[in-house]
């Protein structure tokens, strides 16, 4: 059965790295739903955190795939449910629908979403959430109309207190002593 | 290490020094000019050939890699010359072959700019690489060649390629040459963990009807002597996938032959019977398993794999051992009580006389006036005393040749086995002769495959290297015919061919060779052949529409197997 994973990659930061991770889920012709790239807490390594929808055991090949690429470190794949995990999404309206009626307010405020900026012509909303619920808000939005829409790619942490790569980093030069 | 200020171009030579190469197949162009002019200071030390295509140039290289264990290196010029080494890198990237490809591209203010000549060599090759890389300024040579031969032979081997900007070619800069032994991203193979063997033991200790499956894995290991021991401190017999092929020589008793759809019988449908299946170094092909719902369901599964990707990838492990196939067979071989297997051994026995007697005999001694691959094949092991090397293309002239060529040395089949690249056999084969130039090398060839890569005799006459080409010469694309003959009801839709006189094309070339269309010319023949000093092109006429059996259906269980039409 197909579900949502977070599949996190981290790698050294290497030109064309993003292609060589990329095509190895074009080959299976899996969707990237959502891509995130940034460095991690240890300096240098960086962290790419691919949302996909997919069964378990096509999970585990790609993953042993990811794995496999010289300037991977480590490739962790979670549920959702494993992971603490958030996206950003921003909405444009038009400021006069603000001023039409408290409609607009009310829906931002129930939302725990906030107004980012301001100006005679629009409007800019960011909320922080997970994809329903930032689509939830467009909906509503959108009953005024939303001019644009941006979601971002997301930003997932586990619920460990470090980041796991650490103790990786740790077996790994281990293991690289014990190897001639 | 004292610092020289050279060039670029000087230090991709020296640095391949420092690697040890002595042998480089290649074609110059534009982009590595400066690269082959740095080379004419260097002739004491490398001998370059002048292949006559980029593909020629490394599949040369792989058959160098392949017999040698050497890492095989090949040069390319930007643009055209790189685009045509992506069969040759796919080639070997399935086949696990390490190569170091080097090439030239355009100056890097050029990258990006659809320059002549610039093409994005970087992008079209990652997914046929191990691991590839781009260099814009002199100073990274030493070190991106480094790794770059690190990674190509370490782990699971692959091909690694360079590309090198033109302006970092001419670039100056202070040399100084470090090997590279470690990359944090990168654990070539994990240490083997006792437990694991522990598992694996057991599983075979308690086996009543065990099968050994092994690949190419023990060849890249190095590891024949363990496997062998390991063979027979348990008495289990043992099969082999199309590039384990001469890692256990034919004649051993426990080695009961080929898997696979064009494989043996007995080994195929034994292993649906074995209560225990010890693959070592092999990834279970889907031209090894047939349907994959009906492989091996009855058994447990034992995997020697250093490749963690491929441990459950297609069969799930009951007791996979990760690791390096010769560091796994030493503690295996501890962990194994010593034991033999003869009922078991000999109901492959029996088969083997069921496809001797409906399918081999009929190969290798024919009573039908049209000459045969098998006998062709039988007569040119034989009059080697089993003791050449067998460099095949792709189709029935490849199955025939594997089924009946004898080995008793490893590192003696070259072939091309994941991608099945036809035009691989000849230039393949000078790779080979140049690897191991006191050996005797078959080159036997389909005379659609010899066509794809015919001009290589150009190669092989210059260099005068001493490979024997065998063109069986069917007059057909034959194994497509046999499938249109099979499964699409004898609809021969072009996979006839017209061919060439291919003695006067070798004749031109100014190679020896002979055409054979008779039997009682056939041992002759093949004996003037090897005794001719030097390349020899023999065509053989065989059969038009002869198929190779046994043979598993696409889809079929191996149970299926089946032994004549
Ligand atoms: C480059 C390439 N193109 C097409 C094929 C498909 N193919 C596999 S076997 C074969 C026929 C080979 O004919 P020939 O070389 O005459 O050998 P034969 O089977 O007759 O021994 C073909 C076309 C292939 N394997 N490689
Ligand atoms: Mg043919």
């Amino acid at each position: 059965m197909k579900q949502e994973y977070i599949i996190t990659v981290f790698s050294e930061n290497h030109i064309g790295l993003l292609s060589r991770i990329t095509i190895i889920f074009t080959r299976r012709k899996i969707n990237i739903d959502s891509l995130t790239v940034s460095e991690s807490a240890i300096a240098g390594i960086f962290k790419f955190t691919i949302v996909i929808n997919e069964t378990a055991d096509r999970i585990q090949k790609v993953v042993g795939q990811l794995e496999k690429v010289v300037d991977v470190l480590k490739v962790f794949a979670n549920t959702n449910d494993e992971m603490i995990y958030q996206e950003i999404a921003l909405y444009k309206v038009s400021t006069e629908f603000l001023f039409e009626s408290d409609k607009v307010e009310k829906i931002v405020r129930n939302s725990g979403a906030r107004i980012l900026e301001l100006t005679r012509e629009y409007v800019v909303i960011e909320k922080t959430g997970h994809s329903d619920e930032t689509q939830h808000l467009f909906d509503e939005l959108n009953v005024f109309g939303v001019t644009q829409f941006i979601r971002s790619g997301r930003v997932a942490l586990t619920r460990s207190t470090i980041e796991r790569l650490s103790e990786f980093l740790r077996e790994r030069d281990a293991l690289l002593e014990q190897v001639d | 290490m004292a610092t020289q200020r050279i060039s670029g171009s000087e230090a991709v030579i020296k640095s391949l020094l420092e690697e040890g190469v002595d042998t480089i197949f290649g074609y110059p162009g534009g982009a590595i000019m400066p690269i082959y002019d740095a080379l004419y200071d260097y002739d004491q030390q490398v001998t370059h050939y002048l292949t006559r295509h980029e593909q020629g140039a490394i599949h040369a290289a792989e058959g160098y890699a392949k017999v040698t264990g050497k890492v095989g290196v090949c040069f390319a010029t930007s643009g055209p010359g790189a685009t045509n080494l992506i069969t040759g890198l796919a080639d070997a990237l399935i086949d696990s072959i390490p190569l170091v490809c080097i090439t030239g591209q355009v100056a890097s203010p050029l990258l990006g700019t659809d320059a002549f000549q610039e093409s994005d060599v970087m992008g079209i090759t990652m997914p046929v690489t191990k691991w590839n890389y781009q260099i814009t300024s002199a100073d990274e040579i030493p070190e991106a060649i480094a790794k770059a031969f690190h990674i190509a032979h370490t782990g699971r081997p692959g091909p690694v390629l360079i590309d090198i900007a033109k302006d970092a070619q001419f670039g100056q800069f202070d040399f100084e040459y470090k090997k590279c032994t470690k990359i944090r991203s990168y654990l070539p193979e994990h240490p083997v963990d006792p437990f694991q063997v522990k598992a694996a033991a057991d599983l075979i200790n308690n086996a009543k009807k065990p099968i050994v499956l092994f690949g190419h894995g023990v060849i890249l290991a190095h590891a024949e002597d363990e496997f062998k021991e390991f063979l027979e401190k348990t008495g289990i017999p043992a099969a082999w996938t199309l590039l384990g092929l001469s890692a256990l020589p034919s004649n051993h008793p426990l080695n009961v032959g080929m898997l696979g759809m064009h494989g043996n019988y007995g080994p195929n449908i034994k292993t649906n019977e074995a209560d225990v299946v010890i693959s070592i170094g092999m990834r279970f092909d889907d031209r090894v398993t047939g349907k994959v719902a009906a492989y091996a369901r009855q058994a447990k599964i034992v995997h020697l794999e250093i490749d963690p990707a491929e441990i459950n990838k297609i069969i799930k492990a009951d007791a996979p051992v990760l690791g390096n196939a010769k560091k796994s067979l030493r503690m295996l071989i501890d962990n194994v009580n010593p034991n033999t297997h003869t009922a078991w051994l000999e109901e492959f026995h029996v088969c083997d006389k069921i496809e001797y007697d409906k399918v081999i005999s009929h190969d290798v001694y024919p009573k039908k006036i049209g000459l045969t691959m098998g006998e062709v094949v039988r007569i040119a092991s034989e009059k080697t005393n089993n003791d050449a090397i067998l460099v095949t293309d792709v189709g029935q002239q490849q199955m025939i040749a594997s089924r009946y060529f004898k080995f008793n040395q490893s590192r003696s089949n070259v072939t091309s086995g994941g991608l099945g690249t036809m035009g691989y056999g000849l230039p393949a084969a000078m790779g080979a002769k140049i690897g191991r130039p006191n050996r005797e090398v078959f080159a036997m060839v389909g005379d659609g495959g010899f066509q794809m890569t015919i001009q290589e005799l150009g190669t092989i006459s210059q260099y005068e290297i001493g490979v024997k080409v065998i063109v069986l010469n069917n007059n057909f694309l034959g194994m497509v015919r046999q499938w249109q003959q099979l499964f699409f009801e004898k609809r021969y839709s072009f996979t006839e061919m017209k061919n060439p006189d291919f003695v006067g094309i070798a004749k031109a070339y100014g190679l020896a060779s002979q055409k054979v269309t008779s039997r009682d010319q056939l041992e002759g023949a093949i004996q003037e052949m090897i005794d001719h000093k030097g390349p020899y092109v023999l065509e053989v006429v065989v059969e038009q529409e002869d198929n190779v059996f046994p043979m598993i259906p696409t889809g079929a269980s191996i149970s299926d197997i089946i032994l004549e039409p």
